[in-house]
């Protein structure tokens, strides 16, 4: 009899070597008054500066072939979302057509780099970009609030797996972080890495649930240790979503990480981001702050809905010289 | 690869002259002997224009216009002066690209920071004073404080358009006449302010422009009719003005050079002081008197810390200055370049460690890479002397006391800068330090309300704020 989804095992198989935390820090894990002491000793974050900083890459005037790329790069890059009570298997179906095939007036235009669901959607939109190239992320762990048992949020993100998602999307438990419960944050990580198997696994924070940037901070750092192959903003489900300074603060972790791990951890910027200059600006942070390294789909997304559309616009503009209207563009 | 296409900033935003005459008594002029001087662009050594050049019977006219002028512009209400620097301001305002793409023609800096960070101080600058001029019986100078009479001012060639408006604002708000020269190199923006005067319809003779060399400067400065001197500028030149002005009952305020200490403890937001370094040093190609020139960090974080400062300085651009995304503009003229370069070799003949930020430089033009000097002590002249480039010498400290120890040890004090995330350190360190500008964890920033001037030979008076009235008043 084949395993589904229903009757996997619930005990959780041994933790791989590749899980556990990265050598050098193997200690910061040992209890959570050493990872307290980790995280707190991490360098802290001046806001002025950081904001200042963030602001003055946005003044970065991107042209022509620039333009060109970074919008093709963008369109690669977006993880094309839809999280809503109200999605239909025709919709995912719909938003698949779309993401493989962004502009049916110009094939050249390239894939999105996945579809983002809920898990009860995975597989629909397996089906629907199946041939196509287009991973298939799931929002699991009780998202958006994450306010659930583990052992919920990891039938979620086993449902989610089992159905075929390649990518899983957790949130963290803001109330443990906030707290100082840093440890069962880390657990619950882990937990969630080891039930994603070889999905790939992204951490959102909920950046603007954390309030200050040294705990967003923090929080990148936690995720990386627990094994986190991306971290992501946030949930796009609260006031303050993705910003250039919260992106460009994860960016430098994830530089800092591989720099003292080898370990390339991937960010992704979610909610909010609408417009192609704003997505270039992002771009801009990216190959500013963590590197050329990081400008691929493999280690940079776009959690986005609206943006594929403006962009699109954008580049039909660039190949016409005119700029078109919504109509030129399909609207899901 | 992400290579940003080419974003110049098109020059048909300002039209400029073949040539250029003096500006005296409202009026553009030739010099009384007919000398013209050529001025270019640092970026391409191309000749901008040709313009009149000042000697002593221009100083002469000048001043004697600007006296003539004095009794009706000190003798207008200050609400009255108000309203024509209100108008100077706004106009900077809505002329402000031109004036940006002029400067960074004429001086060579970027684009980024003639239009985000000159022409936006330039008018604010205007505006502060502005506010001023109705009120100086509330700036705690007496309930009816007098001006002094004809300002002469001397300015330099680093942030031209900025220099001119520290000087000229609070002169004109204050009730005095002015005549300004501002350096050989960088002469247009000037001139382009001396039409802004005329088209707010500033009466005659109270602003007067001289474009000249420094033997135009020692006559104004040395003129019996002026009563007060203003400079910024190198040492050894204030030094020659302080000589000549002593004992004239002349009023003077110096603005000098610095050797700026920029400090960062172990617990300093590191990514941040980064940035802070990089904007200490690098503003403006270097070429700033509060340059943190000097960066003192803690031995536990300085391999660290020049870790990250290196892999931020490989990502400056520099190159075209009217391009939108350059970082790092031209040096200002072939001379500067050369001490720059003299001052460096000496770097390395005394032994400390060079590096050089791996970028391209242009085949023409004024040009100096991004450098940092490693394992430089106290004794190096590249930690003594003033370089007024893009050259950062490093230092570490082990304790706050030898921070501070070392951060005075100079014969300067215009700047220092302090980097930690601990608040009351911040408050002990930065009342130890002999500068005049202390900024925590942050660098180079101003506003027209704050105070700015120097300890030792870094100069005296300040200019800026409610003190910044002081030096035009009789107080």
């Amino acid at each position: 009899m084949s395993t589904t989804a229903h009757d996997a095992p619930a005990a959780a198989p041994p933790v791989p070597a590749s899980a556990l935390p990265p050598a050098p820090f193997t200690d910061a894990t040992a209890s959570n008054r050493a990872l307290t002491r980790f995280l707190h000793g991490l360098p802290g974050v001046d806001p002025v500066g950081l904001e200042a900083r963030a602001a003055a890459l946005g003044t970065r005037s991107i042209k022509t072939t620039a333009k060109a790329y970074a919008i093709d790069l963008a369109i690669s890059m977006i993880d094309l979302t839809t999280l809503e009570g109200a999605d239909t298997p025709g919709k995912v179906r719909s938003l698949g057509a779309k993401g493989a095939n962004p502009d049916p007036t110009d094939r050249s235009t390239p894939r999105v780099a996945a579809l983002c669901v809920y898990p009860d959607m995975v597989a629909t939109a397996k089906e629907a970009v199946a041939g196509t190239g287009i991973n298939v992320a799931s929002v699991a762990t009780a998202f958006p609030a994450g306010r659930a048992a583990l052992d919920v949020k990891l039938a979620d993100v086993r449902s989610a797996v089992s159905a075929g998602a390649d990518e899983v999307d957790m949130v963290i438990d803001r109330g443990a972080f906030l707290a100082g419960d840093y440890l069962k944050v880390y657990d619950e990580i882990r937990a969630v890495k080891e039930a994603s198997g070889a999905a790939r696994l992204k951490v959102i924070f909920e950046t603007g649930e954390l309030s200050t940037y040294d705990n967003i901070r923090r929080a990148s750092w936690l995720g990386m240790l627990a094994g986190a192959d991306f971290i992501k903003t946030s949930t796009g489900k609260v006031a303050v979503n993705a910003t250039p300074s919260n992106t460009l603060l994860m960016l430098q972790a994830v530089r800092d990480f591989r720099a003292q791990t080898g370990v390339q951890v991937g960010v992704k910027p979610a909610g909010g981001i609408r417009t192609s200059k704003d997505a270039i600006k992002f771009l801009v942070l990216v190959n500013e702050t963590a590197g050329e390294d990081w400008l691929h789909p493999h280690w940079f997304r776009f959690g986005a809905s609206s943006l594929l559309n403006d962009l699109l616009m954008q580049r039909q503009k660039l190949r016409t010289g005119r700029y078109s209207g919504p109509d030129y563009v399909t609207v899901d | 690869m992400f290579a940003y296409a080419p974003a110049p900033e098109s020059r048909g935003h300002v039209d400029i002259a073949p040539s250029y005459g003096l500006f005296i008594d409202g009026e553009f002029t030739d010099a009384a002997d007919g000398r013209v001087f050529k001025t270019v662009s640092p970026a391409t050594e191309e000749v901008l224009s040709e313009v009149a050049q000042a000697g002593a019977a221009d100083v002469e006219r000048a001043v004697r216009a600007a006296r003539a002028a004095f009794p009706g512009w000190s003798g207008l209400p200050g609400a009255e002066r108000a309203k024509y620097l209100f108008r100077i301001a706004r106009i900077i305002q809505e002329r402000a690209r031109e004036l940006a793409v002029l400067e960074t023609l004429d001086n060579g800096k970027p684009i980024r920071e003639t239009r985000d960070a000159d022409l936006p101080l330039v008018a604010a600058h205007f505006f502060y004073y502005a506010g001023w001029a109705d009120k100086l019986p509330h700036a705690g100078f007496g309930q009816n404080p007098r001006p002094l009479g004809v300002a002469g001012q001397v300015i330099p060639w680093n942030f031209p358009l900025l220099m001119l408006a520290w000087k000229i604002a609070p002169a004109l708000a204050t009730g005095n006449t002015v005549v300004l020269k501002p350096a050989e190199t960088t002469p247009l923006s000037a001139l382009f302010f001396a039409g802004v005067c005329r088209q707010a319809g500033l009466p005659k003779g109270v602003v007067n422009i001289l474009p000249g060399y420094g033997d135009a400067g020692a006559a104004l400065v040395a003129h019996p009719d002026v009563n007060k001197v203003a400079f910024t500028g190198s040492t050894a030149v204030g030094k020659e003005i302080a000589r000549t002005v002593a004992g004239t009952g002349k009023k003077l305020t110096l603005e000098l050079g610095g050797k700026g200490a920029n400090i960062v403890f172990d617990d300093a937001p590191v990514d941040q002081a980064v940035e802070g370094i990089v904007g200490g040093i690098f503003f403006n190609q270097g070429q700033v008197c509060c340059a943190g020139s000097r960066l003192l960090v803690q031995e536990s974080i300085a391999d660290e810390l020049l870790d990250s400062l290196k892999r931020r300085l490989a990502t400056l651009r520099l190159g075209d200055p009217l391009d939108k995304n350059t970082d790092i503009g031209a040096i200002n003229s072939a001379e500067q370049l050369a001490r720059i370069t003299r001052l460096a070799e000496t770097g390395e003949a005394e032994g400390a460690e060079r590096w050089t930020a791996p970028c391209e430089l242009p085949s023409s033009g004024y040009w100096f890479a991004p450098t940092l000097f490693t394992n430089v002590s106290q004794a190096h002249t590249v930690a003594r002397d003033e370089i007024f480039g893009p050259v950062l010498s490093v230092l570490t400290f082990r304790t706050p006391d030898e921070a501070v120890a070392k951060a005075n040890n100079s014969q300067y004090g215009l700047s220092a800068g302090i980097w930690t995330e601990k608040g009351s350190r911040i408050l002990a360190v930065a009342n130890k330090l002999r500068a005049g500008v202390v900024w925590s964890n942050t660098f180079n920033k101003f506003d027209p309300t704050s105070p700015f001037g120097g300890y030792k030979e870094s100069g005296f008076g300040r200019e800026g704020g409610r003190h910044g009235l002081e030096a035009y008043l009789d107080v």
